[in-house]
């Protein structure tokens, strides 16, 4: 150190040595798969974030969907119904061993399901009155009333069968043991897990060894790591990042409908929106188009009905598009006694037409679907606010009578048959902490809870039809926008395939192309 | 010694009770269902609704009188327990050490990198002062220090992740995801630190005491190492400790680039969450952490500096 520039030179070279340390490295694993996305995880619970684990293939369920929506047979290799609908029979295939190295029987997947109803969840809302062990492999589940979607139910994350190892006494997963071809290895919550390929798989086995997902939390961020090769896939993408990334060529972009709706909840019982007409309205100021096209950048996806192509029964194929019509709109305000200002602004007997919208931030671009709603319905004189909460804001202001609109993102895929989750929307007398609000409408929960029985398929899809006719006319929710799930894939990566319910990522099939 | 060890230990209580409570205090105050928030943390948000909320309400006791669930803290408090976090249902000191090592892991290497360009660079220009190579860092100094740190993470981000693929961009899964968020706190520090470096050896090279040292027959460096350093070292400790605490705030925008899962993200998911128990235990620990950053940086300087000694 005696000369003084010595230590400057101690500097450089340490930079000079750090640099080709980090130059020398791959920047990819050749024997593991990266993945990200937006979701964190806190939990090994199923009832918690059941789908992370389903995702990764670690855990399984009885019954498994195909990604056209098919029941299939998963843990469980066939089913029957008796008793008019009231017991259904569970035959559970031989020789499954959990990741512990047990082997599956009735016994396990009871406790596994009866731990899974006393949580919240959608098994909890079944009228399932027993699950029992009838024999070694034979698994029991008795009904108070038939329930025609249980199998689709089934097919639920939080119904997937760990070990009995993997619970304490009070029902806490402590450490999955999953039947799945991929195992736990490591579990850092909120933002760590790797996962690796389960030698003793009862299946087909996985091809890479490893798996590592890594929370991606900003979209831009998620967008870079696949372009600078740290990620092998990226689920959710940022419309923004889209054309950027389509323009290069370390990634193939995949767009694909998943069964998840923007729509406006709102107050059918409040004094302007009480009149369907209103609604109406509402719903003929909106441009979904220019939404559709300039915010989620893909044009064609403007909804005119709350659930989406993917379920064919369900879905209206004949339904008149959704498309503006500000006239038609002013119109039926006018019917209603709404007359507009110098400004345009509707008033009525001295009072403004103004309401609050409330949306959240666990999906960023539903603010900006909310602003431009704003502007939209400012062209027909509605004054409307928009406010941020947290997304149990929505269920809560349900619940305290406070909201008049809240713009979401409705999954109804959650359960394969939307029966479920539109029981829970719209299944107390037409409303439901995401669903109807104030609707009072008595015929369709009557109508949802008859299909609840129903075992012929081509009633089940006639009144199937019924419902989505009424949602659609009577409007207790406004379609804005069907989703698409935007995947960024690595060249690397052979084999890939999207599952449109997302319960599984399918990454036992897919290998990575060495260089 | 010992009564400075003493007096800190007294201020560190006085932090963990004072902050908790204050803590406890925002989050009952704050608009919006706790067991509703609560739930959503943890079902996410395709699954909250009443029933969830109400079981959350049910398994937590939310709906106990405010004075006993804030006795209930308190009196876990005192058995050092800061409870379990009403999201994962894990312990939160789990969570926290998760978190703090992620974030005191970012902050020291940052540190460190920082020290290691900053003492050359500071020392060098301090010899040739008003040399060009003095110049050439100030204005380097003043480029990095105007740039909020983002934006030199991003540059970095943009070169070395993206143009050259050396390094992973975002996440956190070995020593090579550590490189970029370090060097981009790191040349952030550096650019101040240096110049106080530099300053402190100045003012030492132009002292009565360092030029005696020279006439008496010392050589420069010898009289750098004998005299100059532990003089000039002083404002720099003081210096870095206080940078040190605006390093721990001033991390949550590179942990947040970065994705890099430490204390600030975890603060904030707690609060949108409205975890109380985990906001209790972050808000404590960045406070503790503060008293022991004081508290070095008063050891580091009782140690260099032997005049306060009889004062303590």
């Amino acid at each position: 150190m005696n000369n003084p520039t010595h230590l400057g030179r101690f500097g450089f070279l340490l930079w000079a040595l750090l640099g080709g340390l980090v130059g020398c490295q791959p920047n990819q694993d050749p024997n593991t798969l990266n993945i990200s996305g937006p979701f964190e995880f806190t939990s090994q619970d199923p009832s918690r974030t059941g789908y992370v684990y389903t995702r990764l293939q670690v855990a399984e369920t009885l019954v498994d969907v195909t990604p056209d929506g098919r029941l299939v047979p998963g843990l469980a290799e066939h089913w029957t119904v008796e008793d008019r609908g009231l017991r259904w029979r569970f035959q559970l295939r031989a020789n499954i061993p959990f990741h512990d190295g047990h082997l599956l029987d009735a016994q396990a997947a009871a406790q596994a399901l009866n731990i899974a109803r006393t949580k919240p969840g959608v098994l909890k809302s079944l009228p399932i009155t027993l699950i029992k062990a009838e024999d070694g492999l034979t698994l029991s589940i008795q009904l108070s009333r038939p329930y025609q979607p249980l199998a689709a139910v089934l097919a639920h994350s939080s119904a997937v069968i760990l070990s009995p190892q993997s619970y304490t006494a009070e029902g806490q997963v402590t450490w999955m043991q999953g039947t799945g071809p991929y195992q736990l290895l490591e579990f850092t919550p909120p933002h760590r897990l790797l996962v690796q390929r389960f030698e003793h798989y009862w299946g087909t086995k996985a091809q890479i060894p490893r798996v590592l997902y890594l929370t991606g939390h900003r979209a831009e961020s998620r967008a870079l790591q696949i372009m600078a090769g740290q990620t092998d896939i990226i689920y959710t993408l940022d419309p923004a990042s889209l054309d950027l990334l389509k323009r290069r060529h370390e990634a193939q972009v995949y767009s694909e409908s998943i069964p998840r709706t923007v729509q406006i909840k709102l107050n059918a019982g409040h004094p302007f929106l009480r009149d369907v007409r209103a609604r109406q309205a509402i719903s003929l100021a909106l441009d979904r188009a220019s939404i559709a096209k300039h915010i989620l950048r893909v044009p064609g996806t403007e909804a005119n009905q709350l659930i989406p192509t993917l379920f064919k029964e369900w879905h209206l194929a004949h339904l008149a598009p959704a498309t503006q019509n500000l006239r038609q709109a002013q119109a039926l305000m006018q019917q209603l006694g709404w007359q507009a200002n110098a400004e345009g602004m509707l008033y009525r007997e001295g009072q403004p037409f103004r309401l609050n919208m409330i949306t959240y931030a666990d999906r960023p671009e539903l603010l900006v679907i909310g602003t431009a709603i704003q502007a939209q319905l400012r062209a027909l004189g509605i004054d409307m606010g928009l406010s941020i909460v947290n997304s149990s804001g929505i269920p809560s202001a349900h619940q305290d009578g406070s909201l008049e609109l809240a713009l979401i993102a409705r999954n109804y895929g959650n359960v394969v048959d939307p029966l479920t989750l539109l029981q829970l929307d719209f299944g107390h007398q037409g409303n439901g902490d995401w669903g109807g609000m104030q609707w009072n409408n008595a015929a369709l929960p009557l109508l949802l809870q008859s299909m609840e029985a129903e075992t012929d398929s081509a009633q089940y899809a006639q009144k199937a039809q019924q419902a989505a006719q009424v949602l659609a006319d009577e409007l207790p929710a406004i379609p804005i926008l069907f989703y698409t799930q935007q995947t960024a894939v690595s060249r690397r990566v052979k084999g890939f395939r999207f599952d449109p319910y997302e319960r599984n990522y399918r990454i036992s099939e897919m290998r990575l192309e060495t260089p | 010694m010992m009564r400075l060890l003493l007096t800190r230990l007294g201020q560190a209580a006085l932090v963990c009770w004072s902050v908790g409570t204050l803590s406890f205090i925002l989050m009952q105050l704050l608009p919006g269902n706790m067991a509703f928030r609560v739930a959503a943390g943890r079902y996410g948000y395709d699954n909250v609704n009443l029933a969830a909320a109400q079981a959350v309400e049910a398994e937590l006791g939310l709906d106990r009188p405010i004075w006993e669930q804030y006795l209930d803290w308190l009196l876990n408090l005192m058995q050092f327990n800061f409870g379990q976090s009403l999201v994962s249902s894990l312990p939160v000191a789990h969570e926290l050490l998760h978190y703090l090592e992620h974030s005191l892991m970012l902050a020291f290497s940052a540190m460190l990198l920082a020290l290691l360009l900053a003492l050359p660079i500071g020392i060098y220009a301090a010899i040739r002062e008003n040399g060009w190579f003095d110049r050439a860092s100030l204005i380097l100094s003043v480029l990095l220090r105007a740039q909020p740190v983002f934006m030199v993470g991003l540059v970095l981000l943009l070169i070395f992740s993206l143009h050259l693929r050396w390094l992973p961009v975002a996440g956190f899964d070995g020593p090579r995801f550590l490189i970029l968020p370090a060097i981009s706190l790191a040349l952030v520090l550096a650019a101040l630190s240096s110049r106080v470096m530099r300053h402190a050896g100045v003012e030492v090279i132009h002292s009565a005491f360092f030029q005696f040292a020279r006439i008496k027959g010392l050589s420069f460096s010898q009289s750098l190492i004998r005299h100059g350093v532990r003089n000039a070292a002083l404002p720099v400790v003081a210096f870095l400790g206080i940078q040190l605490v605006t390093l721990m705030e001033g991390i949550v925008m590179i942990e947040s680039l970065f994705s890099w899962p430490g204390l600030g993200h975890g603060l904030a998911h707690a609060v949108f969450n409205r975890d109380v128990p985990m906001i209790q235990g972050a808000a404590i620990s960045l406070g503790l952490l503060f008293v022991g950053l004081n508290l070095g940086v008063d050891v580091a300087c009782h140690l260099i500096d032997p005049r306060g000694r009889g004062d303590l």
